[in-house]
């Protein structure tokens, strides 16, 4: 009993992360599934055919290849509208400041069904034709507010002095920013840029409204729940997992070498 | 490009440095903030202006539409639609409370007890972004599905009993119930509490811990008079950060619920993509904004932080 409540913290924080990560465990056991009928919800027998021709459903990998193709640009595109907006905020003063602020903020602070909405109108009165301009467009918008909070970050807490140092040591302006600025702004424009690269790829409200008939991989998926769940679907949100975390661990191991190394000096 | 020209005599100001050189120069910072900026009107403040003039439109989809200041539409859809608006905010009510009493433990523990742990949990709770929300929402299904351990397990215990009496659920079912929708608002958004959560505890110095110790606090009196008011502004954050999404969402209302789970988003949706009734929803989709941002405005100034990014 006293242990218990000595470590209670302990336990629901535990329990916690188990509702957290259990849907990612039956996604990845359910991809090895061979379902009775067309959705893959319950239980029947163990099966690799699915992690054998993950490509097997009819406009599957097509879906994804779009979606990563949108995210890569979307990335781009946020990522140096942002970044800009963000050296001018922190770099700068000038007038219109508050409103620019409230004009980045605004956008996170919204529910995605009325930005998605609202851009649905914008769409529909021009007469665009709705699809895979106007989801990079949607895309590029949402991610943007995002990269400028991540960059903000960065450059704050950059120390001024370095960037007089260069210019003491006869560094033209471009050569600064080349030189000094953007190596050490660097990881805030890499972590905006794949906060962007997420958001877009696992995006659907605003992607749903604004897609037309073009079809998403999140789109895909939705479609799927209606017409019959392919297996294929978690074989692919399995990999992805994988990949993620190969990517994380690995980059922490790089980490953790480059500290060791500057350790002894 | 950004290079700024600092004046000689301050040294190393805080502050960025005012700029007393050419014009081209004072001008730097517009042309950088334009494109964006210009981005953000035309995809963002323009579109909410076509969609208020949109809600005051009338007519048909076959002779078009037309403003007519017909303002009554926002009447109608009010007292048509009102049942999914408190739906709405009821359950992501409901499930921005329950993120935060299962986040403050967990991001307690990253904060507190992990040691060396620490990042390993970090990443164990960023890793189910690795794989498209959709498809682990549909992973409820198979979870909660009739007869299964858990819905088993609830009913055994007496749970589904206290939650049929509550309206949460309906005799032995949880898929298409209530609970089943706000299980899946919590568990979407549950790491958009633990992050900022996670970040305001990790700042409160331990040695704050150890002094309210020395001075005959018990841990739970530490905890309320120490921990908690310290952690705020990860607690309006995390709020925030989940009920916003929560109160607009359709996804977890659309695959684990049934009709009589429709929130508000639901509505908007169907009316814009299948319906068709374009001033409705763009005069349901302006309420829902203003019902966000009143309840947001005024939490805010109760909870008495301003700095929220």
């Amino acid at each position: 009993m006293q242990w218990l409540r000595r470590n209670l913290v302990v336990i629901a924080g535990l329990l916690t992360l188990a509702y957290l990560i259990l849907p990612n465990i039956i996604v990845m056991v359910f991809s090895f599934n061979k379902p009775a009928g067309r959705f893959n919800y319950a239980w029947r027998e163990f099966s690799t055919d699915a992690w054998r021709d993950p490509c097997g459903v009819a406009d599957l990998c097509g879906s994804l290849t779009l979606s990563l193709q949108i995210a890569l640009w979307a990335t781009i595109g946020a990522t140096v509208l942002g970044a800009m907006i963000a050296f001018a905020l922190v770099r700068y003063r000038f007038r219109v400041r508050g409103t620019i602020n409230s004009l980045i903020f605004l956008p996170m602070a919204m529910p995605e069904v009325v930005m998605a909405a609202s851009l649905l109108t914008l769409f529909l009165n021009l007469g665009a034709e709705l699809g895979f301009w106007t989801i990079l467009i949607a895309h590029t918008m949402f991610c943007l507010s995002f990269v400028v909070v991540a960059v903000k970050a960065r450059v704050m807490s950059m120390d001024p002095r370095l960037e007089e140092a260069a210019r003491d040591l006869y560094a033209g302006p471009v050569q600064t920013f080349l030189r000094v600025t953007l190596p050490i702004a660097a990881p805030g424009i890499a972590a905006g840029a794949m906060l962007a690269f997420a958001l877009s790829f696992d995006d659907f409200i605003i992607t749903n409204f604004n897609s037309g008939n073009t079809v998403t991989f999140p789109m895909f998926v939705w479609g799927s729940a209606q017409r019959g769940t392919p297996v294929q679907i978690n074989v692919i949100g399995t990999a992805m997992f994988a990949l993620a975390v190969l990517i994380v661990a690995g980059g922490q191991i790089v980490t953790n070498r480059r500290r060791k190394r500057a350790l002894p000096q | 490009m950004t290079v700024t020209e600092a004046p000689p005599t301050s040294p190393a100001p805080a502050r960025p440095p005012v700029h007393r050189t050419s014009v081209r120069r004072r001008l730097v910072p517009y042309w950088l903030l334009l494109p964006g900026v210009l981005w953000l009107v035309v995809f963002f403040v323009l579109p909410l202006v076509y969609q208020a003039s949109t809600s005051v439109q009338t007519g048909s989809l076959e002779q078009g539409f037309e403003v007519t200041w017909h303002f009554a539409t926002y009447w109608d859809a009010l007292t048509e639609y009102y049942p999914q608006f408190l739906r709405s905010l009821l359950y992501a009510g409901t499930a921005t409370a329950l993120c935060l009493l299962l986040g403050y433990p967990l991001a307690y523990l990253i904060a507190f007890k992990a040691g060396r742990w620490r990042n390993l949990l970090l990443v164990l709770v960023i890793a189910p972004f690795f794989t498209s929300f959709l498809i682990r929402t549909l992973a409820w299904k198979t979870i909660l599905a009739d007869g299964g351990p858990v819905v088993e397990v609830l009913n055994t215990v007496g749970v589904l009993d206290v939650t049929s009496w509550l309206g949460m659920t309906a005799g032995d079912r949880v898929l298409a119930t209530p609970l089943a929708v706000v299980t899946g608002l919590t568990y979407n958004f549950l790491p958009f509490m633990i992050l900022p959560l996670y970040t305001s505890l990790e700042r409160i110095d331990p040695r704050l811990h150890e002094a309210a110790g020395d001075l005959y606090a018990k841990p739970s009196t530490t905890f309320r008079k120490v921990t908690f008011p310290l952690s705020m502004p990860g607690v309006v954050s995390g709020t925030l950060l989940t009920f916003i999404p929560a109160s607009g969402d359709y996804v977890n209302a659309q695959l684990l619920g049934s009709t009589d789970t429709r929130m508000i988003g639901n509505v908007i949706q169907s009316q814009f993509l299948r319906v068709l009734d374009y001033p409705t929803a763009a005069a349901l989709s302006f309420i829902l904004m203003a019902v966000v941002l009143i309840t947001v405005t005024v939490y805010i100034r109760r909870a008495g932080t301003e700095d929220l990014v």
